[in-house]
């Protein structure tokens, strides 16, 4: 870049916009994000701490709050290796074979992300709740899934499904079907192939997908609050939480508990953007649909 | 590239293979797939399929199923009722008004991102993600209470006779907060591929720099600016978590289209909420449906 300049002789190329124009631009898109992104973010930890540091902890040091805490890490610790196994599934069986249909299945994986948390949440209690498919079968056999821990997972599954299928299958067909045809070709069985040759080319992608699904998994609510009753203590994510705490107009509960996902969402981006240093040209969300 | 169509070949002379496709021209491709020498096609295709069905395809039929078991006049009734169209009317016009002022913000963005380099580009960079990062019931209270009346920056909206918050203008901001990366990360891609030699000849052509980002630059980022307005738009209709709190809920006023159906559900009138859900879903799909349409389009060009 700096030799570019010099051999030009400080003039301006015809692609480079007047200083003007770029102040205009970056001013303009720095109030922007100012106004959209960073007061909410500001505004949490401001309204957690209004009471001071002590109150702010009090509310997420007491036994509804850390049962949301933990009924959150154990949903994303099924819904998340659930899902990055299924990714290496369907990306190996899409990308590494060649067959007819092949654009309507990933679209089909893809669905989830169109349809409303709502709805997501609304499709398991038409199957599992009282009145469902399976609701007499399941209250003569003692089962709940509605209302109870697996239907929140059974929730953030369906939210989080595409997370890492659509962040394998790009990868991994732009990294083509030779060196896996090779491994084959030696003798190594498919196993050993997928192992030693495929899971080292995709290690960051799958680190990616699994970081972007860990986070809706644990942020989700829309699809969790249909399935989840709100019985405190029991079936109360850390989202969920909020809402009750806000909506019993106790703020300095909800923001606290709010700016500890916050720090989850910090730490997402921070690794999110250390990814993307290691592995190049993964810009982000729009990479399986970004039209290149 | 040679070498992986010997292995392609050198599979299909299996016994079971060469006798369904004898010594045709390999170019001629088979019923279903072609076989790779890649093995486990059949394993990882069963569970794909399997999973899919188990956890997306069949629980997704079961709502159209519900929705189904009433009469024709029933679902109409229902999904035509005054207040579900004032719901719609809302969820649709709220997630576009959003997506239009994020197609503005968002191209400005990505130009910005991709164009110049500033000081703490980096998290600017980080920071456009914080809408996918962020659970959106936090976005939503911290939301409703900095646009509430007395909230940071609702105090200076109410002396201008702006209510923001329990509001469809509060909706709308909750859905600019969560579209804006979907328009961002859809455009960037395309704008650092696009080639500067153009704009360099429309330029030594004798265009101006205004006529050259009006004429060539733009027209080139239409499909993915089309593409991240329609994600960005299909996400805010179906919006929920990020919405209720700033949105106020009021009947016929603020009432968004996934409240309605969480509103049916705890009535126990589920295939009342079913209904509204098949609305919802014909409208998702059809999106999905333009988005891949945008796509197939764009690629024509390349």
């Amino acid at each position: 870049m700096a030799a570019a300049k010099n051999s030009l002789e400080g003039r301006r190329r015809a692609t480079d916009d007047p200083l003007w124009a770029k102040v205009l631009v970056i001013g303009t898109v720095m109030a922007f994000l100012a106004l959209v992104l960073i007061l909410p973010l500001a505004a949490v930890f401001a309204e957690a701490l209004r009471k001071g540091l002590d109150a702010a902890l009090l509310a997420i040091n007491n036994a509804d709050a850390l049962a949301a805490v933990k009924l959150t890490l154990i949903t994303a610790a099924i819904a998340v290796p659930f899902n990055a196994a299924f990714g290496l599934c369907a990306s190996w069986a899409i990308a590494k074979h060649d067959f007819k249909g092949k654009a309507l299945l990933i679209t089909l994986i893809d669905l989830p992300f169109s349809v409303s948390p709502v709805v997501a949440g609304l499709i398991y209690v038409l199957i599992f709740g009282l009145q469902g498919w399976f609701g007499d079968y399941l209250v003569d056999n003692d089962i709940k899934i509605i209302f109870a821990v697996p239907g929140i997972v059974l929730a953030t599954v369906f939210v989080t499904f595409p997370f890492v299928a659509r962040e394998l299958i790009p990868l991994m067909q732009e990294q083509g079907t030779a060196e896996e045809e090779a491994a084959v070709s030696m003798g190594a069985s498919g196993l050993t192939t997928f192992w030693r040759v495929t899971a080292p080319n995709v290690r960051w992608g799958l680190m990616y997908g699994v970081l972007l699904c860990n986070a809706r998994a644990m942020g989700e609510f829309g699809a969790v609050s249909v399935v989840s009753g709100h019985i405190r203590g029991l079936t109360n994510t850390m989202p969920l939480h909020v809402e009750i705490l806000y909506n019993e107009y106790d703020f300095v509960g909800a923001f606290a508990v709010a700016a500890l996902l916050c720090l989850l969402a910090v730490v997402t981006l921070v690794l999110k953007t250390a990814l993307e240093v290691v592995q190049p040209g993964n810009s982000g969300f729009g990479r399986g649909r970004g039209g290149h | 590239m040679w070498r992986a169509r010997t292995l392609d070949d050198d599979q299909t002379m299996t016994a079971e293979t060469a006798a369904r496709r004898p010594p045709a021209p390999p170019s001629k491709r088979p019923l279903f797939r072609r076989r790779s020498a890649i093995p486990g096609f059949g394993l990882t295709m069963g569970v794909t399929l399997t999973v899919l069905s188990l956890i997306v395809l069949i629980p997704l039929s079961a709502v159209v199923l519900k929705a189904a078991q009433q009469s024709p006049a029933e679902f109409w009734a229902v999904a035509t009722s005054q207040r579900s169209l004032a719901a719609y009317r809302l969820s649709f016009g709220a997630a576009f008004v959003a997506a239009v002022i994020n197609g503005v913000f968002g191209v400005l963005t990505a130009w910005a991102l991709v164009r110049y380099d500033f000081p703490g580009k980096t998290l600017v960079n980080a920071l456009v993600d914080l809408p996918f990062a962020l659970p959106t019931a936090v976005a939503g209270i911290a939301l409703a209470t900095l646009y509430s009346p007395n909230g940071w920056v609702g105090q200076f909206l109410t002396p201008l006779g702006i209510k923001a918050a329990y509001n469809p203008v509060g909706v709308t901001i909750a859905l600019i907060f969560i579209g804006l990366p979907f328009v961002v990360r859809t455009i960037e891609p395309v704008l650092r591929d696009a080639a500067e030699d153009v704009e360099e000849a429309a330029a030594s052509l004798g265009a101006n720099r205004i006529d050259t980002i009006l004429r060539i630059v733009l027209p080139a980022l239409a499909p993915a600016w089309l593409t991240g307005f329609a994600m960005a738009f299909a996400r805010g209709v179906g919006e929920y978590g990020s919405v209720i709190f700033i949105a106020g809920n009021m009947p016929y006023k603020s009432e968004i289209a996934p409240l309605l159906i969480i509103i049916q559900l705890e009535q126990f009138e589920y295939a009342r909420a079913a209904t509204i859900a098949v609305v919802m879903l014909t409208v998702s799909f059809t999106m999905l449906l333009i988005i891949n349409a945008i796509q197939a389009w764009a690629r024509r060009f390349d």
